[in-house]
């Protein structure tokens, strides 16, 4: 009886040795942007599977990330906006993208449908600055001959949680309009001269949804799973282009990465024929020195996967994938700058 | 001989007894005082946390920071008027709306309902008040919000725009959202607090009071107005503030209906926004040392709009009863 336990006890012993020895797991923590969260949750859940290692993924914004990656209680954080080179080496932390994503202006007039409406990026600032207060004004009339626009008031609808949303959104008309740019500016939240706030991208869609007139800006991925009439916006090439994945894809291969230092780069109004104009970058931001090299090592591991095999998946959530040439450089970029 | 024995031995018990229930007293009245003295803790640490983390608000604005309404996150310049304003109004909105109301319902229960129908109403009541305010939010925008926003509002547009000083009120765009949207939210949720407890103090009015009104030839009305009302007068003002507290401390709900603009506008049709809605929206992405300062100085303020709120119904119940004194 005795020997039984005992044999059965070694067995035990053996099983919690190899199942410890197989999985190796390295569990990493991550928290900042909410924009790259539901791709950073998918890409843990299988990269789980792959590897054995999770990654814990907090969200909690842009804001909350810096600061905690700042006070090192996780292991990397995710920001919408891009630090300064200054900034990160103040707090001794690296920069690069994680992946490509894109913000769309949304209406809901009577009518119009899903990519009729053309907008350029200066008449979008003035309907939001209230310059603009009808759908039928002449400046709309003037790109959309063929639309029928409405004697309707337009109603402004923005983001009244901060968001690298509403940051990517409010610096693309910063970019080109000098008039936005003087009186408003760019930032994860603005004060708006016009209109109503709704909290979220969800809180945002349902707001245009509800309110006759109106025009928000929103991520893709609600634009389409809420089935909105999104605008084609004109882009920094001064053609009309639709927000699609393949436009998301250009704006980012055309974007002048290799002259940012710290891949400090919003690509917004990007160059190139058949850019989407609001495209977004999320950005992790990780330890150059760390004090845990283990953890750290897994984060670029678990990036180095997403790079490689992650594609499909943020595909699936309207996302785009890194251009080859930037995940090259985002790799040369770990070699010369994280000391592990 | 046996007698006198057992006699002494039950003074001996009852000495060991009054010895032990004397510590238990004592035992007990600390643990009360305990249970007392935490709601005094918790308050004042709330008070004193806010204000700490809004010092900096607080030193670099100055009074400035309750009369500007100023809200730029991109100059840093904080003012907190607009969102008192907002709070102040919804939370008065939804008193007007609510307060009649629930006299009625409580009215209706304790003396004319049929008693079949007390008990199910009463429940209903309770259970209203046990659904979680975001529920309410999400009924209001995806409901409420459409109908206001295709019905109510042009409708108030057409009959009360053009009339002078209600017309300012009265006036603003179809969109649904607004200040007495989040109101008339707000006098929803907080009916089944204040109903319920008007209801159970109006059934601790003697019922020989009522009878002698109603054998002087007193109407119902009279009877409520004149008897039941006077009688409970402290605790129904109790539960009124019960409901006034909620309404201006809610968050969620607000933060659905209320279009979360740092505008002043005295139109009730126009978005506004209210303290905890502004805390709730803007913390998590408040990305300067000042930003977050003012969203935790507005948590001060609104502790103290409570406050002054709650004096004030105080200061007037004493009158009140001064008054009535002097009668």
């Amino acid at each position: 009886m005795l020997n039984r336990i005992r044999h059965s006890l070694t067995a035990l012993a053996i099983g919690v040795t190899l199942f410890a020895a197989s999985a190796h797991a390295t569990d990493i923590t991550g928290a900042g942007s909410t924009f790259v969260q539901p791709l950073i949750t998918k890409w843990s859940s299988t990269y789980a599977e792959k590897t054995g290692s999770h990654v814990n993924y907090g969200g909690g914004g842009s804001g909350a990330g810096i600061a905690q990656i700042k006070a090192a209680t996780i292991d990397f954080g995710a920001s919408d906006k891009p630090l300064s080179p200054e900034e990160l080496s103040a707090a001794g932390l690296g920069q690069f993208p994680i992946v490509i994503g894109g913000v769309v202006p949304v209406v809901n007039v009577q009518g119009i449908k899903a990519g009729d409406l053309k907008l350029t990026g200066a008449l979008l600032g003035d309907i939001y600055l209230g310059n603009v207060k009808k759908w039928n004004d002449p400046k709309i009339a003037k790109d959309n001959a063929g639309v029928a626009l409405p004697d309707l008031a337009i109603q402004v609808v923005s983001r009244s949680d901060g968001s690298g949303t509403t940051f990517n959104f409010t610096n693309f008309l910063s970019k080109v309009s000098a008039d936005w740019k003087a009186k408003v500016g760019e930032g994860t939240s603005v004060q708006w001269p016009a209109g109503v706030g709704g909290k979220g991208n969800a809180g945002v869609a349902a707001y245009v949804q509800q309110i006759n007139g109106s025009i928000g800006y929103v991520e893709l991925a609600y634009a389409l799973q809420n089935k909105m009439a999104y605008t084609q916006v004109q882009n920094a090439a001064g053609k009309y282009v639709t927000p699609n994945l393949a436009s998301f894809a250009a704006a980012a291969s055309h974007a002048d990465w290799k002259s940012a230092k710290d891949f400090q780069l919003v690509i917004t109004n990007a160059p190139g024929d058949d850019s989407w104009p609001i495209t977004a970058t999320a950005f992790a931001l990780i330890y150059k020195t760390p004090k845990d090299a283990a953890h750290s090592k897994e984060v670029l591991n678990f990036f180095k996967w997403a790079y490689e095999s992650g594609g499909k998946e943020a595909e699936g959530l309207d996302y785009v994938a890194l251009p080859p040439p930037l995940v090259h450089q985002i790799e040369e970029y770990w070699k010369a700058e994280v000391k592990l | 001989m046996s007698v006198i024995a057992s006699a002494t031995s039950i003074s001996g018990v009852d000495e060991k007894r009054a010895h032990s229930d004397g510590r238990a007293d004592a035992l007990f009245r600390w643990i009360v005082f305990a249970a007392g003295i935490f709601v005094l803790i918790t308050l004042i640490a709330v008070a004193l946390t806010t204000l700490w983390g809004g010092r900096e608000a607080f030193e670099k604005f100055g009074f400035r920071f309750l009369y500007s309404s100023e809200w730029n996150t991109q100059t840093h310049e904080f003012g907190a008027l607009a969102p008192i304003y907002g709070t102040l109004v919804t939370a008065a909105i939804a008193l007007i709306i609510a307060v009649p109301i629930s006299f009625g319902i409580a009215l209706y229960l304790t003396e004319i309902a049929p008693p079949w129908l007390r008990t199910p109403v009463g429940a209903a009541i309770e259970l209203l008040a046990g659904i979680p305010s975001i529920i309410y939010g999400m009924w209001g925008l995806f409901v409420f919000v459409p109908i206001m926003g295709h019905y109510i509002i042009p409708w108030l547009n057409d009959h009360l725009g053009g009339v002078p000083l209600l017309g300012a009120l009265f006036s603003g765009p179809p969109l649904g959202l607004g200040m007495l949207t989040a109101g008339i939210v707000l006098a929803i949720m907080v009916i089944p607090f204040i109903s319920s407890v008007m209801r159970e103090v109006f059934l601790t009015v003697p019922t020989r009071l009522k009878e002698s009104a109603y054998a002087l030839g007193g109407t119902t009305w009279e009877v409520a107005w004149d008897i039941v009302l006077p009688y409970t007068r402290t605790a129904v003002i109790g539960g009124v503030f019960l409901g006034l507290g909620r309404a201006l401390g809610e968050t969620m709900a607000v933060t659905f209906v209320l279009g979360n603009v740092h505008r002043l506008s005295l139109s009730l049709l126009e978005p506004g926004n209210s303290i905890a809605a502004t805390i709730a929206n803007e913390f998590a992405e408040a990305d300067s040392e000042i930003f977050r300062s003012s969203l935790i100085a507005l948590a001060f303020l609104l502790f103290v709009v409570t406050f002054i709120v709650l004096a004030i119904a105080k200061l007037m119940l004493r009158q009140m009863e001064k008054r009535e004194g002097k009668l």
